[in-house]
């Protein structure tokens, strides 16, 4: 379990002490020579390690630019040498598919209300549980608290059933309301400890204007709660969007959000990588756009919330 | 209990409702009440009807499918957070002091981003059997056969009912024993004609007194015509293949046949039989068959560790940026070298949050399901199985039993249970400060 941090950030490199800053004593010739050929290995070593990991995402994202005879001949890498190979063609026939295109449009309405409500309906009960009196508070944050780590598995059949009776089995308003549900533990948990660090005086300056609990929570804690709301939105976004198992059973078969659609494009031994590599990448557009985008608020709702 | 601190509104008792209710209401309804139904549904057999105790649990430790999932489970907990740790750790602190540290940390982190759906697709095409497709494979066999020859005619087949005959351990035996003084043929067949393209034509070995000569060569005239058994005009020699003499299981002598698949051996070869080296015939190196039944689990981990070792690097990182330098610093002037100040006091200090790690990605593990559904093949879906698949195949498969599924989540919300336990006390702790 880790607390929200806010230390949790990619470093700012220009804070990292330089080595040649050094300190007073001067280093001996020799060891200098040491330390830079031991930097020059680390370099190598972190540039290798850079490329490892770059290599399976430029593999997908080649592939998805070669038309299905060449991915099936030959590797991805062949490009570096031949680029007359790339084409569109593999995203204009996805593009022009109704049943993927509908799963675009299906994983929108899916993410952005269940990434709303969470915001909502946790920062106002967040604001509950770090500012509002009411008997046995603490008790019921505890439970909150308990609830973080429970795996969405325990919940499939059970609410399975209960969308059932309720007739929104296999619809989005079930997804939207599993995901809510599912999201609201580390929504709690992430706005009470860090509206709880809001100053008293603000709060009870409000009040002596004769603020309401409604006006306090919109125009007080929701503007304080900037960054943390922030943080919060962007991983639940992240969450839903990338989600597969809860659409996989909750999600309508017929139109559903884009990892189930290219889910169900796979085929044994994915000789299909012709429409499943720009699937995929296009799954990712999202998801990498925000992540460079708003990478501390990301890293710091990622870090806070891993436990999910 | 002891409240944290004096909340500054005593408010209007439906206020509080308001703000509270849709929360607490959906965690009830969606969280809380299926914890409580999954206990009571995994009492029951698979229609729902009769009560039948723990059977369900012993299902779990009986079943040999389930069995292999939680043996996998097991392994999964215990190798992939402990390498995606130790990745991190390395990262963390290699990139310490350097510059661009941060597109380093970037590329790393990246994967995180992604579904693990899309992470899945893009393992699928690293691990591609055909070394031709598959990134991983034409590493392997790109390395491999830089350090090792590859056989010279992975194809090349004796003719059926010719005078060479293919032996069990792989290399082809000349029936009739060789003589000084008449040429040993040795026919083979079936290499594809892309591969003769740069052959020389095969030549007829001279008689010679003193010495064992012969051909090996490819018995296959295009388009037809030729005489089986002998070197017609048009047909290749088989260079490069080891030929030995062989008498009563001793190897006399050894040689290697020339650019027109001509061969001489020395004259102790005379009466010994001729045998051409199994290791110029086999199948060439391809590389791992990473999606097949016994790697299945450590390349679907090997996927895994690669989206999650930047989240454990990051936390690190973070850690690491706390470590006083003072400490390091005087360890240093103490006269302790960089791996005793290391392992010594960076690790110490580093204790709390390489164990945050770790528990955090046992728990992800735990759950792990997309990406052994996506990459595992149907074929070794079986010996890739983990809970949570098992789970979701018992619970919404064709051969549905929802009393062993929700015996399976039942299993997994005690195996969190501890973690929970801990979160809750914590909590307590600090509300009581």
């Amino acid at each position: 379990m880790t607390a929200p941090t806010k230390t949790a950030q990619l470093p700012d490199p220009a804070r990292v002490p330089s080595s040649e800053a050094g300190g007073p004593p001067r280093p001996s010739v020799v060891s200098r020579l040491a330390s830079f050929a031991a930097g020059g290995t680390v370099r190598v070593v972190l540039v290798v390690l850079a490329v490892v990991w770059l290599l399976p995402t430029a593999g997908l994202f080649a592939s998805s630019f070669r038309d299905s005879r060449d991915i099936a001949s030959t590797g991805w890498w062949e490009v570096l040498t031949d680029l007359d190979q790339l084409t569109w063609s593999n995203y204009d026939a996805l593009l022009s598919n109704d049943n993927f295109t509908g799963s675009i449009w299906t994983s929108v309405v899916i993410t952005v209300p269940s990434t709303f409500l969470v915001v909502v309906l946790g920062a106002l009960a967040a604001y509950a549980f770090a500012w509002l009196d009411f008997p046995g508070r603490d008790w019921w944050f505890l439970v909150v608290v308990a609830l973080l780590v429970v795996p969405v598995q325990v919940a499939l059949i059970p609410v399975a059933r209960l969308f059932n009776t309720l007739g929104i089995f296999e619809t989005s308003l079930g997804v939207i309301i599993f995901h809510t549900a599912f999201g609201l533990p580390f929504a709690v948990f992430l706005l009470r400890n860090f509206f709880a660090e809001i100053p008293r005086e603000l709060l009870e300056a409000a009040r002596l204007d004769g603020a309401g609990e409604l006006r306090l929570f919109t125009r007080v804690v929701l503007p304080l709660g900037g960054p943390a709301i922030a943080a919060l939105a962007i991983f639940q976004f992240m969450w839903v969007w990338n989600d597969m198992l809860v659409a996989l059973i909750f999600a309508d078969s017929g139109s559903p959000p884009m990892t189930v659609a290219l889910q169900q494009e796979m085929r044994q031994f994915g000789s299909n990588f012709d429409v499943l590599a720009p699937g995929a990448f296009l799954t990712m557009l999202i998801p990498l756009a925000i992540f460079f985008a708003f990478q501390r608020q990301f890293v710091s709702g990622v870090m806070a919330g891993a436990v999910k | 209990m002891a409240s944290g601190k004096v909340a500054v509104i005593r408010a209007r008792p439906w206020a509080v409702a308001s703000f509270l209710l849709p929360a607490l209401l959906l965690l009830g309804a969606l969280v809380v009440y299926p914890i409580g139904y999954s206990i009571w549904r995994s009492l029951f057999d698979a229609s729902g009807d009769s009560f039948v105790g723990l059977d369900n649990f012993k299902e779990l430790f009986t079943n040999d499918g389930i069995r292999t999932a939680l043996k996998n489970n097991l392994i999964w907990i215990v190798v992939a957070p402990t390498v995606a740790t130790a990745l991190g750790l390395i990262f963390a602190v290699l990139t310490e002091r350097i510059r661009w540290a941060t597109a380093f940390k970037l590329i790393v982190f990246m994967p995180m981003a992604i579904s693990m759906l899309a992470a899945g697709i893009i393992f699928r095409l690293v691990y591609e059997q055909n070394p031709d497709r598959g990134v991983a494979n034409a590493v392997m066999t790109t390395v491999h056969d830089s350090f090792a020859d590859s056989p010279a005619w992975p194809d090349a087949q004796p003719r059926p009912g010719g005078p060479v005959e293919a032996q069990d351990d792989g290399s082809y035996l000349l029936t009739s024993p060789a003589e000084v003084g008449s040429p040993a043929m040795l026919p083979l067949v079936a290499v594809p004609q892309p591969e003769l393209a740069d052959a020389a034509p095969a030549a007829v070995p001279q008689a010679s007194g003193d010495q064992v000569t012969g051909t090996v060569w490819m018995d296959f005239t295009r388009g037809g015509g030729g005489t089986d058994g002998a070197v017609d005009p048009e047909e290749k020699g088989l260079s490069g293949i080891t030929v030995q003499a062989v008498a009563d299981g001793e190897v006399v002598a050894e040689t290697t046949t020339a650019e027109d698949g001509t061969f001489a051996l020395p004259a102790e070869a005379d009466g010994a039989q001729v045998r051409l080296a199994g290791s110029d015939f086999q199948a060439p190196y391809n590389g791992a068959e990473w999606l097949g039944p016994s790697l299945i689990t450590p390349a679907i981990i090997g996927s895994y560790v690669w989206m999650w070792a930047g989240f454990a690097m990051v936390l690190i990182a973070a850690g690491l940026a706390g470590v006083p330098r003072e400490t390091l610093e005087a360890a240093r002037v103490d006269g302790a070298n960089e791996w005793q100040v290391f392992r010594r006091i960076t690790i110490p200090l580093l204790a709390p949050v390489l164990a945050v790690v770790m528990v955090t990605l046992m728990i992800n593990v735990l759950k792990i399901f997309d990406l052994v559904y996506v990459i595992a093949p149907t074929s070794t879906q079986d010996e890739a199985n983990v809970l949570a698949l098992q789970l979701y195949l018992s619970s919404f498969g064709t051969d549905s039993h929802q009393g062993v599924g929700s015996a399976i989540a039942v299993f997994l919300l005690v195996l969190v249970l501890p973690v929970m336990i801990i979160n809750v006390r914590r909590l307590r702790r600090e509300n009581q400060r």
